[in-house]
């Protein structure tokens, strides 16, 4: 009996791995070969799903707007961040203030952030074009012009997280040992030195860190460009799990569907096992 | 310099603050003082949240959203609970494999199991029911780490007088050594309802039924289906009273919120 204690406090867990994890894996490689809408039986179509990937425009499409997100979001986090970081990382008063006010956006829901950047990027009414108004700056189109919306929303979901990496970051910048900066004043470096020698080493873990939970934030989107725009224009803002939604539910090609998040899941861990690599090699 | 700091990090702070500080008060004025930049409501009216309820059935969402947050959370601590003072304080065979299979399923894209786990949910006939909200939540990889590690920092000599007093294992873990690890708790219960509260995918993946669905996925579906009639106010009203419960939680416990995301993010 005594033996048998700690499987039955652990058995909650194997329960839940075969059949949230192991099962669903395995069905969704067999899914891969299956074209399927759940109601009639499966029928097997060997490398069909394969072949139709590898051609699908909008399988492409997805993928470079991801990267097209990637591109604005993970720079504009790390260095927002960062900044925000440093100022914060002195003896400065109202530090639960600040730290609050950064916070807010990251406990909220997507769904309402959108909705509340839907009215800030309105063309006519926006107030960022109000803004740009009235600096006689010319509009912008942010969410519907096809060149533009991706990047709207990359903004938008910098406004949403920063303030979680701001606290990350602040995490790494107190591990720097404050001789290291004292030594440095001894030899007379400046600030950009001190910032570049001796902050920037140091906190690489932690902007490695930020890289990866935005690469995967990014394969990850989904109700942002949903409310938004749907998709649009143009499929510019179509993200990788919207398309698993649209071929799932709106067209029920099941197997499809699930060789999309197959192929997903796996550019999503290569990815992220190439920077891991790289990190390695710098340090 | 000094001044400097301050001046860039209070505009950041308001740039932060002053959108939610609008949308209340746009959600609070009439459709043609919407368009106005003030702090203040703009011919102050609530008839953007009697529209609200007028048109869907939010409260029967919120109560929903409730449900599901408190029960999930709930179960999330118990079992991650029991699972996670296993992995750390007894010895069995296969504890390194099951802590393996944990890292596993964190490291899991989540893209890959989407499909797949909608179609257990409709062979297990749990579509449009709570069990499809609930069940696939209730075991969390994270939470099971964080009490795997709260549990094995504590003395074995209070785990030792327990048993000697002829406690079970699950009084042990329950009532002994809890107790012991309330900022863990309180870090897992804010992480799981807050989680669980902001969700939109999985409910708009298994809920059709107006009766069943969760706020954020009603909010969703409301200001993308055309039923807010491109009224702003009344869309902007229904993002406010879903920001709006978990916002004032964060007011009282803001340190906390702020601890728990860091130290989920850490955990990578």
């Amino acid at each position: 009996m005594k033996k048998q204690i700690p499987y039955w406090l652990v058995s909650p867990y194997l329960l839940y791995f075969a059949v949230f994890v192991a099962f669903p894996v395995a069905f969704s490689v067999v899914l891969t070969f299956h074209s399927w809408n759940i109601i009639s039986p499966m029928t097997f179509v060997g490398l069909d799903n394969y072949r139709r990937l590898f051609s699908d425009r909008l399988f492409w499409q997805a993928i470079y707007n991801t990267l097209r997100f990637l591109l604005v979001h993970i720079p504009l986090q790390i260095v927002v961040a960062l900044a925000l970081a440093e100022f914060l990382n002195q003896k400065i008063r109202g530090q639960a203030f600040f730290r609050g006010a950064f916070f807010l956006p990251v406990i909220v829901s997507g769904v309402v952030v959108t909705i509340l950047w839907q009215q800030l990027l309105g063309f006519n009414a926006g107030i960022l074009n109000r803004g740009l108004t009235a600096l006689s700056l010319p509009r912008v189109a942010w969410l519907e012009e096809p060149g533009i919306a991706m990047y709207a929303i990359a903004l938008m979901a910098t406004w949403k997280n920063v303030g979680l990496y701001v606290i990350l970051f602040l995490v790494g910048l107190q591990t720097v040992p404050v001789q290291y900066y004292e030594a440095a004043d001894m030899e007379g470096a400046t600030a950009w030195q001190k910032f570049r020698y001796i902050t920037l080493p140091m906190i690489n873990p932690t902007i490695f860190m930020v890289v990866v939970l935005s690469t995967i934030g990014g394969f990850s989107l989904f109700i942002e460009p949903y409310i938004m725009t749907e998709g649009g224009p143009l499929n510019s803002t179509l993200s990788a799990v919207m398309y698993i939604y649209k071929q799932a539910f709106q067209y029920y090609h099941m197997g499809y569907s699930a060789t999309l998040g197959f192929f997903f899941a796996l550019l999503i861990l290569g990815v992220v096992a190439i920077q891991k690599r790289y990190v390695e090699q710098e340090n | 310099m000094k001044l400097l700091r301050y001046a860039l990090l209070l505009l950041a702070a308001l740039s932060f603050i002053y959108p939610f500080v609008w949308m209340i008060s746009a959600s609070l004025s009439s459709e043609q003082g919407i368009g106005s930049l003030t702090l203040l409501p703009v011919g102050l009216t609530i008839s953007n949240y009697t529209t609200v309820f007028e048109r869907i059935p939010l409260g029967r969402a919120f109560l929903n959203s409730l449900f599901v947050a408190l029960v999930t959370t709930g179960l999330v601590l118990v079992l991650g609970a029991m699972v996670g003072y296993a992995l750390a304080r007894l010895r069995f065979r296969g504890r390194d494999l099951i802590f393996y299979l944990i890292i596993f399923t964190m490291t899991l894209p989540f893209q890959i199991t989407l499909i797949p786990n909608y179609i257990t949910m409709v062979k297990l006939g749990w579509v449009d029911t709570y069990f499809a909200l609930i069940v696939p939540f209730v075991m969390n990889s994270l939470a099971v780490l964080l009490f795997r590690q709260a549990f094995a920092g504590l003395p074995q000599a209070l785990i030792d007088a327990a048993r000697i007093d002829g406690c079970s294992e699950l009084r042990i873990i329950f009532q002994i050594l809890l107790p012991n690890i309330v900022p863990t708790v309180l870090t897992i219960t804010i992480l799981t309802f807050m989680g669980l509260w902001n969700e939109a995918l999985w409910p708009l993946i298994v809920i059709r039924d107006e009766s069943t669905m969760t706020m954020p996925q009603m909010v969703t579906l409301f200001s993308v289906g055309g039923r807010a009639d491109a009224q702003l106010g009344v869309k902007i009203a229904a993002a406010v009273m879903l920001a709006l419960p978990i916002l004032i939680v964060y007011l009282f416990f803001q340190k906390h919120f702020i601890r728990s995301m860091a130290s989920s993010g850490l955990k990578d």
